[in-house]
């Protein structure tokens, strides 16, 4: 196993930088989730880890060695791939033992390796089939035992759940994570699914356009987004965003004040100026439906979303869509008028220009990535 | 654990060079890489083809003639020219037309109803589908022979189903007529090229997915209607590229030609390529041959890049 | 309406008319063949007096038997077995690193020789027999199998590099990146896993040359002189010179040239297909 150091990593094709300047150091043994939307760049950048790409500037070290100019085969890593890249003319032994062989690995070492695996992915009674004859799933296990099987300094994921269906990716998504805690190996695993990222991550890396947006575990991303772009991928259902102004009243109750005129208290916000233009974020759980009567802002009903667990109430405020969450079964009419009102303790404020957030005063400060 | 350290030290040793090797040559072989799985085509190309090509090309100019020690002296445009007062050579340009489009059109027509055919499941497919690509593998000159010894009333059933269907009076060989001859070489072309098409279009069918023609029936298309909406739009860029190809290989073809009628008779078969043929092989004169061909050569890269700039003007078109 | 169209009456008519053309094509290719054979059987009193009919009233062996026994004709065979069976390999074995490299690197100077080799396509190939003599002869390739091989690599490795592209076009490229991570380098990759992976492909590039090698005569004809160099196409012309037109035993000797031709066709026809379309989903 080894840790992962990335340095002012670019990557440009002629004169079109699709990464500026990555830096990011992963531990060892870290199971690290790059997360963004397609074409952000995660991809590339896991096949620059992998070699698969060359970097144009910066450095990639692996376990201490600068690997910038090294062979994908010489870099000991290996890859689970979207479409798995089984070789269709071997077996499922040949497949997971080809990288073994090609490093002269001893017979007895091979078997004695594959019938590991294969006990831990539950691929033994199908050693000895062609990736034709295996279902999605099958398949699945053979590319993360292929992989496995070497015991390489780290693994790298390309979306390899992304071609299986829902119940199969939960099921795989857990199966991962307790192969993870189980060989301890440094992991970088490349989704755009943020519910992948959430749920497997020790620490999430967001990326837009080619940059780092944040870095940080799974809870603090959620709570804490560093700004708009990382708030609103993050989460689902999708936080709220309501445009409006920052304002101070005379009792020093600060808020933000809507374009229909209504105000939302918030926690006085680092660095905001009184009548700034900021963007309120409130996740559909901090919004409370407020039983009639008992102030609130007013909301048009639009829609009743029934999840099971929960209910999904979509409103219109000001204007703009709000998803309100709720584990009560509402029963409003569409059209009708309810009243709402927003947690001042877990809403964000951002700054509408820059997109960052303006965390709390009373947060402490972090040291920010990106 | 004393044996165990020397172990990994040596192992880490033996794995330096390998390192260092893999630093000289990534960059390099990551832009040396292509141009070294292509070299070998490359060098063939240039040293069989493209080299004579220019030394033809300089013959054209020159005065070669095979028997006469005398010649080798540059003309100039002479042969040129000569080549624009040729009767022979202009009569030669309209046969080629004739010939290339004569066997195009049905070579085609036939070609992609017969990849059609192949494209349905039926019983005894597999079969059907080897036996009728088999005239492409027969040697062109061999199915020459064959065919002008087909037309031959004497020893070919032809002429007589001829007459019978009542498309001659009495059984003859149009071979030896004027008015028909190129008729011989278009049928054993057309016979020897239906294959060709066939292979490809029924690729390029196969490739269609079946979900378009299945929305296309829910929609209330009729099979003509299908095959005009769906099959013939997605076989277009096939159909381009195929027909551009087989338009020059069959107006330089002249192999049928040469075994059949010799370009006979009274010159009423002679195309551009089998008289070059005759003038270099039967008169000696590489210089008048050369010329010819140059100019063949001209012909036929400004069709192709006629085609390709219609055919990109009609893609733009459509987006 | 749509019901009618699903009637048996006109699934009949439909079936029908289907298998009536499909058995017109499959007469039109066969007859000449069958023409052919009925030539090479025909003993030579009757070879004109009986020319029209379906089959002689008497059949002999005796042309394939001269053609084996008495002839060179077993010679030229051989000659055209080492050179379309090398130009084969070669040139499947160039036009498939080349086709790779075309089907999997963005290079400079690429589409400049693919314009190349599209241009290959247009020469009218009589006028290179003289400048390929004279740059031949000084090397001692004339008059020489290895000379032909080389010739016919070079005219049929432009076309059968597209063909081979196409089939590389149709795997993914994220096979030999496995390849590469599991150890290794590009060229293993491609040796090991994708070559393995478009044998169909391979097949039919070979068959497909080698029938193109076995027919060519005007450069057989014209580069080579000696007997012992001859390949069977030119053999089968000595017939028409040297015996005085001798058609049974010439379509004897056809006969057999035809056998290797289609046998290797009959094999790869159908990976011919099966490839092309494999690269025309990406295409």
């Amino acid at each position: 196993m080894a840790s992962i150091e990335i340095s002012n990593a670019v990557k440009s094709y002629g004169a079109v930088d699709v990464l500026h300047g990555i830096d990011l150091d992963i531990q060892d043994g870290e199971f690290i989730v790059l997360v963004g939307p397609s074409g952000c760049g995660k991809s590339t950048l896991l096949r620059m880890i992998a070699g698969l790409e060359d970097i144009t500037s910066g450095a990639i070290s692996i376990g201490g060695t600068v690997v910038n100019e090294l062979q994908p085969k010489d870099r000991d890593i290996a890859m689970v791939f979207q479409s798995y890249a089984l070789y269709p003319h071997m077996s499922v032994a040949e497949n997971m033992s080809y990288a073994l062989t090609l490093r002269k690995t001893a017979k007895e070492k091979i078997a004695d390796a594959i019938t590991n695996v294969a006990e831990i992915l539950g691929l033994t009674a199908l050693l000895e089939r062609r990736p034709k004859a295996l279902s999605g799933g099958q398949r699945q296990r053979v590319a993360m035992g292929r992989a496995i099987v070497r015991k390489p300094q780290a693994f790298l994921f390309d979306e390899p759940l992304s071609n299986l269906d829902a119940r199969l990716r939960e099921q795989m998504r857990t199966e991962i994570r307790k192969l993870h805690r189980r060989l301890g190996a440094t992991s970088v695993y490349v989704t755009h699914d943020q519910i992948e990222a959430m749920t497997m991550a020790d620490r999430i890396v967001a990326m837009h356009d080619g940059i780092i947006q944040q870095v940080g575990s799974p809870v603090e991303i959620y709570d804490r987004p560093a700004n708009i772009f990382v708030a609103s991928f993050i989460g689902s259902p999708a936080m709220n965003f309501l445009k409006g102004a920052y304002e101070i009243a005379q009792n020093d109750t600060t808020g933000i004040r809507l374009t229909d005129g209504s105000f939302v208290p918030v926690l006085p916000a680092r660095g905001a100026t009184a009548n700034q233009t900021v963007t309120l974020g409130a996740r559909p759980e901090h919004i409370a439906l407020v039983p009639d009567g008992n102030g609130g802002i007013p909301a048009r009903v639009e829609l009743i979303e029934p999840m099971g667990l929960s209910t999904l109430v979509h409103v219109s405020l000001a204007g703009n869509p709000v998803k309100i969450f709720t584990l009560d079964r509402p029963d409003f009419a569409v059209d009708s008028f309810i009243h709402i009102a927003f947690d001042m303790e877990k809403v964000h404020v951002f700054d509408t220009q820059t997109e960052l957030r303006l965390p709390p005063e009373s947060e402490p400060h972090m040291a920010r990535t990106a | 654990m004393d044996g165990g350290k020397s172990v990994t030290t040596a192992m880490q040793a033996g794995k330096l060079p390998v390192e260092r090797r893999g630093v000289i040559s990534r960059r390099l072989s990551g832009i040396l890489e292509p141009y070294l799985y292509v070299s070998p085509a490359l060098i063939l190309i240039i040293a069989v083809m493209l080299m004579p090509l220019v030394l033809g090309l300089s013959y054209a100019f020159r005065d070669i003639r095979i028997l006469n020690p005398f010649s080798g002296g540059f003309v100039g445009t002479a042969h040129f020219q000569t080549l624009i007062t040729d009767d022979a050579f202009l009569g030669a340009l309209v046969n080629t037309a004739w010939w290339t489009f004569g066997s195009l059109l049905f070579q085609f027509t036939l070609g992609l109803i017969l990849a059609l055919l192949l494209n349905r499941d039926f019983l005894g497919r597999r079969l059907v589908q080897a036996l009728v690509f088999l005239p492409w593998a027969v040697p062109t000159f061999l199915s020459g022979l064959n065919w002008a010894w087909m037309f031959n009333p004497v020893v070919g059933p032809l002429p007589h189903w001829f007459t019978a269907l009542g498309l001659m009076e009495t059984p003859f060989n149009i071979l030896s007529d004027p008015d028909l001859a190129m008729w011989g070489p278009i049928v054993a072309n057309i016979w020897f090229g239906i294959p060709f098409f066939a292979i490809t279009l029924l690729a390029a069918l196969q490739s269609i997915p079946k979900e378009l023609y299945e929305a296309a029936a829910i929609d209330g298309a009729t099979t003509r209607q299908q095959f005009i909406s769906i099959t013939l739009p997605f076989l277009a860029p096939t159909i381009a590229i195929t027909l551009m190809l087989r338009t020059i290989w069959i107006a330089n073809f002249a192999d049928l030609i040469v075994v059949m009628t010799n370009g006979g008779p009274a010159d009423s078969t002679q195309i551009v390529a089998s008289y070059i043929f005759t003038q270099a092989f039967r008169r000696l004169d590489f210089g008048y041959a050369s010329a010819i061909a140059a100019v063949l050569l001209v012909l036929l890269l400004a069709y192709a890049l006629g085609v390709i700039a219609l055919r990109r003007a009609m893609t733009h078109a459509d987006s | 309406m749509n019901v009618s169209g699903n009637s048996p009456a006109r699934k009949l008519v439909y079936w029908g008319s289907h298998y009536l053309m499909i058995g017109a094509f499959v007469v039109f290719a066969l007859f000449p063949l069958y023409w052919l054979l009925k030539v090479s059987v025909t003993p030579n009193d009757i070879l004109y007096t009986e020319g029209v009919r379906m089959w002689p009233s008497r059949t002999t062996w005796e042309n394939y038997f001269f053609v084996l026994t008495q002839s060179n004709f077993p010679h030229y065979f051989l000659n055209s077995v080492i050179v379309a069976g090398t130009t084969a390999i070669v040139t499947t074995m160039v036009a498939a690193v080349t086709g790779y490299s075309f089907s999997r690197f963005a290079f400079r100077g690429k589409m400049i020789i693919v314009a190349l080799m599209l241009i290959t396509q247009m020469f009218p190939l009589v006028m290179l027999i003289a400048p390929i003599f004279k740059i031949l002869a000084p090397l001692g390739l004339t008059d020489s199998l290895t000379g032909l091989i080389i010739v016919y690599t070079a005219f049929n490795v432009p076309f059968a590099t597209f063909l081979m592209q196409s089939f590389f076009d149709g795997i993914p490229k994220d096979l030999e990146e496995a390849a590469m991570i599991d150890g290794n380098t590009r060229f293993q990759a491609f040796r090991r896993i994708i070559l393995p992976l478009t044998l169909p492909g391979v097949a039919a590039t070979l068959g497909f040359v080698f029938t193109a090698a076995w027919s060519e005569l005007l450069f057989a004809l014209m580069l080579v002189s000696s007997e012992s160099a001859s390949t069977f196409p030119v053999g089968l012309l000595s017939f028409v010179s040297k015996f005085s037109v001798d058609f049974g035993q010439m379509m004897a000797a056809g006969v057999l040239a035809l056998i290797p031709a289609c046998a290797f066709f009959l094999l790869i026809q159908r990976y011919l297909v099966q490839g092309l379309t494999a690269g025309a989903v990406k295409g």
